[in-house]
């Protein structure tokens, strides 16, 4: 088991290089000119100049990469260009709210989904099962900012129930949160439902059944640890997708995590604020994917890591 | 009908169960659709009563149907009553039903390796089913846990409470079945194919040990099969049951002796059964040019087991361990063994797909020595039927031209010599060209497994390796594959290698045979020198083992056995002990320890561990 971990963070490491020189490239060739952003309109060609050569920019892009990631093996992110700030203070500051958020928003798609997925398995073919299939199917397309918005429009400006933005307390989290979950729940009851609908059919649900267990001990003793197996690998697949929600949600709710710091970062091309955030979202789904499959042969006994 | 039927030995014992004018429907778009008709019968105490019938004849809907776990709401029981004492379980509330489920009524299913839930321990499943049904406390339960697993004669019982079902083999697992239903002391026992998926040595250990187990607790059993040899062997009475109908209904000796009804005299008729080496069906003489097909000098199959930080390999699976044998032109030499001897990695590294040392040569040609296009050319000359003929057809492909395709790999003619070639083929393996258009789902699993042959007729190999081609076939399709393969040898001469674990069939369509255990052969001979003579205690038990389709058959008593055949997995630098043939007369062999020694290497006090 550490020599698996060892292994694995180890392959980690090169993903995360992978990653850094791929976004990096793309930053590199993209045709707006941070310098600009920072310089302003009205300034001279010669302030532009000693600006992008203050801030490196004007090297070959090897050298820059270089640069970038000699800082990043000591744990230096670079400085944003418009903040005056370190990255990894800036990151640090917004990243608990971030990750708080992330586990609420999991922790719901989670719940939505994989209830909706079990009732629709049962109750297969019923109407209760095409009018829940017919909402995860809405949840899945349904654009975030609107899904967003509505959730503020009602729950916040009309009923009142919730703040309509912010962050500190358990009733700021709430709208984020189930936003997001109902967002993410449509896969999950999909797969959840096809997976449930697959286990019912086996030879060991028949033989549980055989034995004169409850309905309840069936589905949930018997079905369901067999059933969530491929869920959990979504889960760590999930965080990539997640991280792109994270942002408009953010953005909507105005919470003040690391969706929103991105946000604000694109639009000025703050390149170091950009590399910093998708180093952290690429952080988050490896780490993602190996507690994935760390957990998994808690519940299957015969998955064993090698 | 069951008033009319006469019971074997129980006339005195009680009755438990009582199924009168049992109709089970199906919902379709034209109404309801019967898969079993006014079927009736009484079961006593201590009783065994075989429902026998081929595959489609509503012999397993009926075990459902008796437990209550019809696939709601398509099927259900549309006439009839199913008496369990004095209730009726058909007007059972489903509440009621499920506390007589597993306490009063149990059953074991045909496939264990499946019927496990494989997420949960042995003793958490097996205590779980005695904590529904009583108010024992967890430790109590596991106390009965324990002792359930100690009647069915499972080796270190209090082990296997702590394991999961992948631990176990798939006849270790059956015990566990086996153990799960019977802890409750159930008054019915329904065994639907208990021993359909077990090798034949595990198979005779777990009928002697229902058929204990029957004598200790007076159990009735519902035994449903399709193998007259397994009906011959536990069965007081007999239902034969066809498309959802009775056909027949005696007692065992009755059925066997004197049966009345046309279909039963067949599917008796169709029975594979053993000789003393000598060939039930008729012996043709046929062409020995004495021509070798094939050649294995000391072929070894090891697949490396990988394990620590680097990924390095600790082990290895020995799969085929110095194997050597001949095949002649237009013989049928037959590979025979239980699961995992290595039989169909044989096969494997014939046709080039699974690595190995030593020499494999094809008409004297080796696969190693050729270039791609050599390669590809000596692969016509070996061609391989497997055993499950639905999944080595392309669902999507039409018939006709799944034939063709070995011709079109190899172009070999024009696109109409090459449908033409189908056509006559289909013909040859008793199907019309007409059907070439159909797809595969279209056909039966008798008529697929033909297409199989056909296809592998069309290149005109030397050999054809048919791995279990008719293991997964009803009796009387089974029989009528055999009959078909015999007749093409004859016209073709191709030789087949014929891998299969069940020896009345090895006995009746083989002209030499090989015996494997654990990777190594242990016996080769002609039919006659094996089955007439066998001299390896393996070779002796796996011929004893087989059920006999017949009643007066008495079987010599021999030990009760337990356990498992040992692993093939040895780490590096080890490996079983080496073998070596010795003729015991004309060609008959038999193997030895390497270093002379006259005892039999694997006696039957070790070939088997405890």
């Amino acid at each position: 088991m550490p020599a698996y971990i060892l292994r694995r963070l180890l392959q980690s490491g090169l993903i995360l290089l992978g990653v850094s020189f791929i976004t990096f490239f793309l930053l590199f060739v993209l045709p707006a000119d941070p310098v600009r952003q920072i310089a302003g309109r009205s300034a001279s060609a010669a302030t532009v100049e000693s600006i992008r050569h203050e801030l490196g920019l004007d090297q070959p892009f090897l050298v820059q990469f270089g640069h970038y990631i000699g800082g990043l093996v000591q744990g230096d992110l670079g400085r944003s260009y418009l903040q005056k700030s370190e990255v990894s203070v800036l990151i640090a500051s917004r990243l608990p709210a971030t990750l708080l958020l992330m586990v609420a928003a999991i922790f719901c798609e989670l719940v939505i989904g994989l209830a909706m997925g079990i009732v629709a398995a049962l109750r297969r073919d019923s109407f209760t099962d095409q009018a829940l299939m017919m909402t995860s199917f809405v949840t899945v397309s349904a654009p975030q900012f609107v899904v967003s918005l509505l959730m503020l429009y009602v729950f916040a400006v009309k009923l009142g129930w919730f703040p309509i933005g912010g962050y500190g307390t358990f009733r700021h989290l709430v709208l984020p949160a189930v936003t997001l979950g109902i967002l993410g729940s449509g896969w999950y009851s999909r797969m959840m439902r096809s997976s449930m609908i697959d286990v019912m059919r086996t030879d060991y649900i028949r033989t549980a059944r055989s034995k004169g267990l409850t309905r309840a001990r069936v589905v949930l003793g018997h079905a369901l640890p067999n059933a969530i197996l491929p869920i959990i690998a979504m889960i760590g697949i999930d965080i990539g997708v997640f991280m792109g929600g994270i942002v408009v949600v953010e953005s909507v709710f105005g919470w003040p995590g690391i969706g929103q710091l991105a946000w604000q970062a694109i639009q000025r091309i703050d390149i170091p604020i950009i590399m910093g955030v998708t180093l952290v979202s690429a952080v988050a789904i490896v780490l993602g994917n190996l507690l994935a499959d760390l957990i998994a042969p808690f519940i299957d006994p015969r998955i064993k890591l090698k | 009908m069951s008033a009319a039927l006469p019971n074997a030995g129980a006339a005195l014992a009680p009755e438990v169960l009582s199924v009168q004018g049992l109709t089970v429907s199906v919902r379709t778009g034209n109404g309801d659709r019967a898969l079993v008709e006014n079927l009736s019968f009484t079961l006593h105490r201590g009783e065994t009563l075989a429902i026998a019938g081929e595959s489609g004849s509503g012999k397993s809907i009926t075990s459902l149907a008796i437990m209550g776990l019809l696939p709601p709401p398509a099927v259900r029981i549309t006439a009839g009553s199913v008496r369990l004492g004095d209730t009726d379980l058909t007007k059972l509330p489903e509440a009621q039903m499920r506390s007589l489920r597993g306490a009063r009524i149990a059953m074991i299913f045909q496939e264990p390796m499946t019927s496990l839930n494989p997420v949960l321990t042995i003793g958490a499943q097996l205590t779980e089913a005695i904590r529904a049904h009583s108010d024992a406390t967890r430790s109590e339960a596991r106390a009965q846990a324990l002792a359930a697993l100690q009647a069915v004669r499972l080796s270190q019982p209090e082990q296997r409470l702590k394991q999961y079902p992948h631990e176990l083999s798939g006849g270790m697992r059956q015990r566990v079945m086996i153990a799960m239903a019977l802890a409750l002391r159930p008054e019915v026992l329904i065994a639907d194919e208990p021993t359909t998926a077990l090798d034949v040595t595990v198979q005779r250990e777990v009928l002697d040990l229902l058929r204990d187990l029957q004598r200790e607790f007076g159990t009735a059993i519902i035994l449903i099969t399709h193998d007259m040899g397994v009906v011959a062997e536990m069965a007081d009475r007999v239902i034969v049951m066809k498309a959802g109908q009775v056909v027949e209904a005696a007692t065992t000796r009755d059925i066997f002796v004197a049966p009345q009804m046309p279909y039963t005299q067949n599917l008796l008729a169709a029975v594979p059964r053993m000789g003393n080496g000598s060939r039930v069906s008729s012996d043709v003489p046929r062409d020995r040019s004495g021509e070798t097909i094939a050649r294995l000098r000391d072929v070894v199959v090891r697949f490396p087991l990988k394990g620590g930080i680097l990924g390095r390999t600790t082990a290895h699976v020995h799969a085929v361990e110095h194997v050597s044998f001949d095949i002649r032109r237009g013989e049928t030499f037959a590979l025979v063994g239980e699961s995992g001897c290595g039989k169909s990695t044989i096969a494997k590294a014939i046709v080039g797909l699974a690595p190995h040392q030593g020499r494999i040569e094809i008409a004297g040609q080796s696969f190693s020595d050729l270039d791609a296009a050599g390669q590809k050319a000596l692969r016509r000359r070996v061609q391989i039927v497997f055993q499950d003929p639905m999944a080595a057809l392309d669902p999507r492909m039409t018939v006709g031209a799944l034939i063709a395709e070995p011709l079109v790999i190899h172009r070999l003619g024009s696109a109409a010599e090459q449908r033409a070639r189908a056509s006559e083929l289909m013909q040859r393996v008793g199907l019309t060209d007409d059907q070439l258009n159909r797809y595969p789902h279209e056909f039966s699993g008798g008529q697929r497994q033909r297409i199989c042959i056909a296809r592998a007729l069309a290149l005109q190999p030397d050999l054809i390796i048919a791995d279990e081609s008719v293991s997964a076939l009803d009796v009387s399709v089974q029989a009528r594959v055999l009959e078909l393969l015999q007749t093409l040898q004859r016209e073709y001469g191709v030789a087949f290698l014929f891998i299969s674990h069940d020896m009345a069939v090895v006995e009746n369509i083989s002209d030499r045979v090989a015996v494997m255990y654990l990777g190594q052969i242990v016996e080769t001979g002609s039919r006659a020198q094996v089955f007439g003579n066998p001299q390896h205690a393996y070779t002796q038990r796996l011929i004893e083992a087989v059920p006999v389709p017949d009643p007066s058959h008495i079987r010599a008593a021999s030990p009760r056995l337990a356990g498992d055949v040992p692993s093939p997995v040895h780490t590096l630098g080890q490996g079983p002990a080496r073998l070596v043939m010795v003729d015991v007369g004309d060609g008959h062999l038999v193997a030895r320890l390497y270093d002379g020694a006259e005892k039999h290497c694997l006696s039957s006090a070790n070939f088997r561990r405890e």
